[in-house]
């Protein structure tokens, strides 16, 4: 089983990476972007074939280690 | 007073750190490797260094956070044992939980390496007892991420239980923000735990403990820390 994470900044933690992405795409004259907000994309293989398992020791390595859950936020998706 | 300097793969101030405590504060620490089990027996100081732990990878200090040492740093903490962190070892520090708040990519998005002022906020903590609360201080900074981020909340108890050590600041004192280099919440450059025994500071007090260094205004620390008993 795969699990797909997407590490996010919380809303209204700022983002300059994100700022700066946005300043070059609209120097590259795309219009009408509003916001980027930049984040982690982590993808882990698992020996587990347990759903509930899985995602429980996934959202452990999360709280742990993969997302710093004083400014970030997480979701896990399996596959 | 026993200091005991944690060595991190990819840590790079370790031996300015020693040679300030040698030079200052008059002892001689011993190094510990980030694999050991076990912290040497009788410190009363551990201090965690600048530099790169383990690359950066993914968060800076997020990978040295959960190195087996820091399990026992943790415990020596608990215990009323004194940390410092500096730069890597602040982010290290927060990630593994000793200190609130984050150090974030610096708002600049650039890396900076110059020397800082430095206001002192309070002489009420083993590591600044020998300067003045308003005392400005020359020190030099050298990082990606010390852009420190707490909740508003967080933010005001810091401000409340004068847990503030040093701010970033103008000639005069005063916390202006174009004087902030990483974007830092309120101009924070360093904070102190609960029990006031725990400080993390992005500057590098270790690198301005000599004229010829351009600055000794750091020397303030570790004469601080010299008669520290934990």
């Amino acid at each position: 089983m795969k699990a797909r994470i997407h590490v996010t900044l919380k809303p209204g933690v700022l983002d300059p990476q994100g700022k700066a992405i946005q300043n070059a795409l609209g120097g590259m004259g795309f219009e009408g972007v509003d916001e980027v907000r930049q984040g982690k994309y982590i993808e882990v293989d698992l020996t587990e074939t347990d759903r509930a398992k899985a995602e429980a020791a996934v959202k452990t390595m999360c709280e742990k280690l993969l997302a710093n859950t004083v400014v970030e936020n997480y979701t896990i998706e399996l596959v | 007073m026993k200091v005991g300097i944690v060595v991190f793969p990819g840590i790079n101030r370790e031996r300015d750190a020693a040679a300030a405590f040698r030079t200052i504060a008059g002892t001689e620490p011993v190094m510990i490797w980030h694999r050991e089990t076990e912290l040497p027996a009788g410190l009363d100081l551990i201090f965690v260094p600048g530099g790169f732990s383990y690359g950066d990878y993914l968060r800076p200090g997020a990978m040295a956070a959960h190195s087996p040492i820091m399990r026992e740093i943790k415990k020596a903490a608990d215990e009323g044992r004194h940390v410092a962190g500096v730069c890597n070892g602040f982010q290290i520090i927060c990630e593994a939980g000793l200190l609130p708040g984050a150090l974030m990519r610096n708002a600049s998005l650039k890396f900076v390496c110059r020397d800082v002022l430095l206001a002192v906020e309070t002489s009420n903590s083993p590591f600044t007892r020998a300067y003045n609360a308003g005392d400005v201080l020359q020190v030099p900074v050298a990082h990606h991420d010390g852009n420190y981020f707490a909740d508003e909340k967080t933010l005001d108890i810091l401000e409340g239980e004068d847990r503030i050590a040093f701010r970033y600041c103008d000639p005069e004192g005063y916390a202006e923000e174009g004087w902030n280099p990483n974007g830092a919440q309120r101009n924070i450059a360093g904070i102190l735990s609960e029990n006031r025994r725990v400080l993390g500071m992005m500057p590098h007090p270790e690198n301005a403990v000599d004229p010829l260094l351009g600055s000794s205004d750091g020397a303030g620390l570790f004469k601080s820390l010299a008669s520290l008993v934990s």
